[in-house]
């Protein structure tokens, strides 16, 4: 503690180099911290994803369509708890394009035993049960719209018009919490027999099923056996654990998580590089400094010591300050909910960052203070001369 | 720390040999010399005589080729690196030509310096920083950063640095060179005030006559030997 002063003193010596090393030392943790919400939100549906689900699409394209009487027919297959039909239906409000959100249309009791992590009250759940028109909606979708239970939405799609050739009518009965973090409450969820009658074709087509499996370390085994019950139809099938399929839905875009370590990688190389010089900077121009502590009486491990910390408490303002303001930008929800739906600052990612910024504290510091230490005192002391 | 016969520190023998690459360099040759307790002495030369190298040694900022340093009965030519550090906080003060104040402190903090390695409490080390500070007549500049003070009151912030942990000997290199002569009057009485009111034994380096006469003795050291008469 006595050594603090000596430290503070040292790191305001030069305001404007110390100043500009911790505003790049606090981009580089903002920029992690930011990035790190990003790739959360791209794999949350791969962590997030049932061990124990299938998603069963067409074998040439999930835009294509599967029958909805393979519903029953999958069930049948050994292993096979349910199979649960999907539309998307790519609901607008107002015909506003930015207004776009998930909206899917769903048998209600068969989802909701499928998808588990969508927390709904049991009132609202009957009420769901109850009402033709009835729509589930996100809790984020709901804060996003200021939405709330017996509203009246009007909604347009450009894939499903209904038969009337207006806005498709939905009551919001229920609002739905996620069971865990990241589970996606950003979209809207409304019964298929609605739809089903409502649409002006395509009746009795789905776009996918989500199939429930008895046992997840089957589940591979089992999507070959819906695979090759479906073979040689119009509508073949191919069928995939979730996690492979929203991994591979996340690949359209490319290898996020390489893309993110490459950013962060080169950006943390050159914060490394510029903390490491300033540092360097700063003990070279102390010399002569040090050799009079050191002959003072001041150790060689005492020096080290002080350089270190002196380096660290850089790296941890800095730091800290990046991480500390990233998280309450993730805190205040997605800037673009339609896009990143789930969006937050992973505690993981937190507690990755606290380790980067001591490990930037110790590189960029380590070099330096050996330096220091291995300073002969008396040559130090002439360097004036 | 006491020695034997008064004498408190004792070279005997010592040879300091550099090397510019395959060049050897005998700065100190079979050089002797003891220093009473209590002595005020002069070390005159011309330059690279090797003065300061000697003060180095004396101070354990150095270590001879060969031969011994034994200051108050230690030898601290043997002493390791961690015990001569924690050797020099304790037993000496050195005072430098240019003062080597650091300049992100203020004089009270730099005199604070070497008490930092004490086991004194805030409010201790604030009581001799004081005390110090007193001894050399700077109270009232006791805030300010060396930029602001003079050559004369910096060279007072660094004997006050000095003498603040009460060490038993006074190292200064060349501590008038920088000055003007009326400061560097001040700062050779205060050294001969330490000397006789406080019984610091001093060893100074100069090239200055006059600062030397301030002295009890005077040694002459050139080309490596010391002798006790100024050489032709």
């Amino acid at each position: 503690m006595r050594f603090l002063g000596l430290i503070w003193s040292n790191l305001k010596r030069r305001k404007l180099r110390t100043s500009l090393t911790l505003l790049s030392i606090f981009v580089a943790f903002l920029l992690f911290g930011l990035l790190c919400a990003i790739k959360e939100a791209f794999t949350a549906g791969i962590t997030l994803a049932g061990v124990d689900r299938l998603i069963v699409r067409h074998k040439v394209s999930l835009i294509m369509d599967l029958p909805v009487t393979y519903g029953p027919r999958m069930e049948r297959i050994p292993g096979v708890v349910s199979a649960v039909p999907f539309v998307w239906f790519n609901g607008i409000y107002q015909n506003e394009p930015k207004n776009f959100f998930a909206t899917m249309a769903v048998p209600p009791a068969p989802f909701l035993d499928l998808y588990r992590e969508c927390v709904l009250p049991e009132d609202q759940k009957q009420a769901w049960l109850n009402t033709r028109t009835g729509a589930i909606i996100g809790r984020t979708l709901a804060e996003r719209f200021k939405w709330k239970i017996g509203d009246r939405i009007p909604l347009t799609s450009p894939i499903w018009p209904n038969k009337e050739g207006g806005a498709w009518e939905f009551d919001v009965v229920g609002i739905f919490d996620g069971a865990n973090k990241g589970t996606d409450t950003s979209g809207m969820y409304f019964r298929y027999d609605y739809l089903d009658e409502g649409r002006a074709y395509g009746e009795g087509l789905v776009g996918w099923y989500g199939a429930r499996v008895s046992d997840p370390e089957q589940a591979a085994a089992v999507a070959k056996a819906i695979d090759a019950e479906f073979a040689n139809s119009p509508y073949e099938t191919k069928a995939e654990p979730e996690g492979a399929f929203v991994q591979g839905f996340i690949q359209q875009i490319g290898n996020i998580k390489t893309i993110l370590l490459a950013i962060l990688s080169a950006v943390f190389f050159t914060i490394l590089l510029v903390a490491g010089n300033t540092m360097a900077q700063a003990v070279r121009e102390r010399t002569e400094e040090l050799g009079v502590l050191k002959a003072l009486g001041f150790r060689d491990g005492l020096l080290l010591a002080l350089v270190l910390v002196e380096s660290g408490v850089m790296a941890a303002v800095g730091g800290l300050a990046g991480l500390g303001v990233a998280w309450l930008i993730t805190a205040r929800g997605s800037p673009v909910p339609a896009m990143l739906p789930v969006f937050y600052l992973p505690t993981r990612s937190l507690l990755i960052g606290l380790g980067l910024v001591f490990a930037l504290g110790f590189a960029a510091g380590v070099l330096p203070a050996l330096q220091a230490m291995r300073l002969p005192v008396a040559l130090a002391l002439r360097r004036h001369v | 720390m006491s020695t034997g016969n008064g004498v408190l520190v004792r070279v005997e023998d010592v040879h300091r040999t550099f090397w510019r690459g395959a060049e050897q360099i005998d700065v100190l040759s079979n050089l002797h010399l003891e220093v009473p307790r209590g002595e005020f002495l002069a070390l005159m030369g011309p330059s690279g005589s090797g003065k300061t190298t000697l003060l180095n040694l004396i101070g354990g900022l150095d270590r001879p080729t060969s031969g011994s340093v034994e200051v108050a009965g230690e030898r601290i030519d043997r002493m390791s690196n961690r015990r001569l550090a924690a050797w020099r906080a304790r037993h000496v003060g050195f005072i430098f030509q240019f003062y080597n104040l650091l300049p992100v402190l203020t004089a009270e903090r730099n005199v604070e310096l070497p008490l930092l390695l004490t086991h004194l409490s805030k409010s201790e080390r604030r009581r001799h920083v004081e005390t110090a500070l007193h001894v050399v007549g700077l109270t009232d500049r006791s805030g300010h950063f060396p930029r602001t003070l003079s050559g004369g009151e910096q060279q007072r912030t660094g004997i006050a640095r000095a003498i603040v942990t009460d060490p038993t000997l006074l190292l200064c290199d060349e501590p008038t060179g920088d000055l003007d002569r009326k400061s560097g009057d001040e700062i050779l009485g205060l050294l001969q005030a330490l000397n006789r009111e406080h019984g610091k034994t001093i060893i100074m380096v100069t090239h200055d006559p006059h600062a030397s006469a301030r002295a009890t003795r005077t040694v002459y050291l050139d080309k490596g030997r010391l002798s006790a008469e100024k050489p032709e």
